[in-house]
């Protein structure tokens, strides 16, 4: 890994371990157009999968900020990691064709 | 911008996830056959920003937040198809691990924000550059940004009126309106990230586009 690599990674799992706490709590844009025209009841209880760390929280820590970090963290360096695994993966596959 | 289960109708969620199937298959091909040892680290690390700005809602006008999407980001530096590969990676695991973005509904949130935000922003990135000329990459940077989340949020609110959720004449100006305040954030996030690796690592901005 580079040093680029290693500070932009960096930086990500600050951002989401620091800042996401603080992240604003509105609807985003889509859910604020569904609750205003009023179809935001057509995804309610809808959901055909139960993830595990639904809405970016550890339902185990009660801390609603130390959740969404925890959660941040980890989702952070899963991505990372799934992400960069699969780039190799793709390139091994590439030698072998 | 993550559409949940329940609002789209079968035929919408079906159609997309076929498209959406398809057309990262043959990223993925792409990706395969061009990608080399510094598209490694670049990949992983995109991923892992894109991922961690999209938690980081910000609020815009009237209760409503916002959230970076990163497909200009990811398509400017890393290409369309490599691009896609690494929206579609925060994708699945958001929608897997976080439920942000229902199971149905994923092939269509592959569509807006992948590959609309990806293979669009590429290829306007690619025209306006041609047209403004080499000196103007922030100006250029910000506008492609902005156009592929407002492009990206009209094409939801196209699949939402596809769908008979909410009439197109309701759904496209809100989604447009609201998602082109959002696009400021976008474009700025967006011309940061990629002014500071131009930065520290210029011969990163010149790696293949896949």
């Amino acid at each position: 890994m580079g040093k680029i690599t290693v500070i932009m990674l960096l930086i990500s799992l600050a951002l989401a371990v620091f800042l996401s706490p603080f992240a604003s709590q509105s609807p985003d844009g889509l859910e604020k157009v569904a609750e205003d025209k009023g179809f935001i009841e057509k995804g309610e209880g809808k959901e055909v999968l139960q993830s595990p760390l639904p809405d970016y929280s550890i339902r185990w820590i009660k801390n609603e900020q130390i959740s969404t970090s925890v959660a941040g963290f980890i989702g952070t360096l899963f991505v990372f990691v799934v992400s960069y695994v699969l780039a190799i993966f793709l390139k091994k596959w590439n030698t072998r064709s | 911008m993550h559409i949940p289960d329940g609002f789209l109708d079968a035929k919408t969620w079906i159609t997309l996830n076929v498209v959406s199937a398809g057309v990262l298959g043959y990223a993925i091909r792409n990706v395969s056959k061009k990608i080399g040892e510094k598209h490694i680290p670049l990949i992983g690390v995109m991923s892992a920003f894109i991922f961690a700005c999209q938690m980081l809602n910000f609020p815009v006008a009237g209760g409503t937040s916002g959230h970076f999407m990163g497909g200009a980001l990811s398509a400017i530096l890393l290409g369309p198809f490599a691009g896609l590969l690494v929206m579609s990676t925060v994708l699945i695991v958001q929608c897997l691990i976080f439920q942000d973005g229902g199971l149905t509904a994923l092939g269509a949130n592959i569509f807006n924000m992948g590959i609309i935000g990806t293979i669009f922003s590429y290829w306007f990135y690619v025209l306006i550059r041609k047209i403004f000329g080499q000196k103007s990459f922030v100006v250029s940077v910000f506008i492609v940004s902005w156009f592929a989340i407002v492009v990206s949020a009209s094409f939801c609110a196209l699949e939402l009126a596809i769908s008979g959720t909410v009439p197109l004449k309701v759904a496209l100006p809100a989604m447009a309106g609201v998602h082109s305040l959002i696009g400021i954030g976008e474009g700025i996030i967006t011309v940061l990230t990629l002014s500071f690796i131009n930065k520290i690592r210029p011969d990163l901005m010149d790696i293949e586009k896949i």
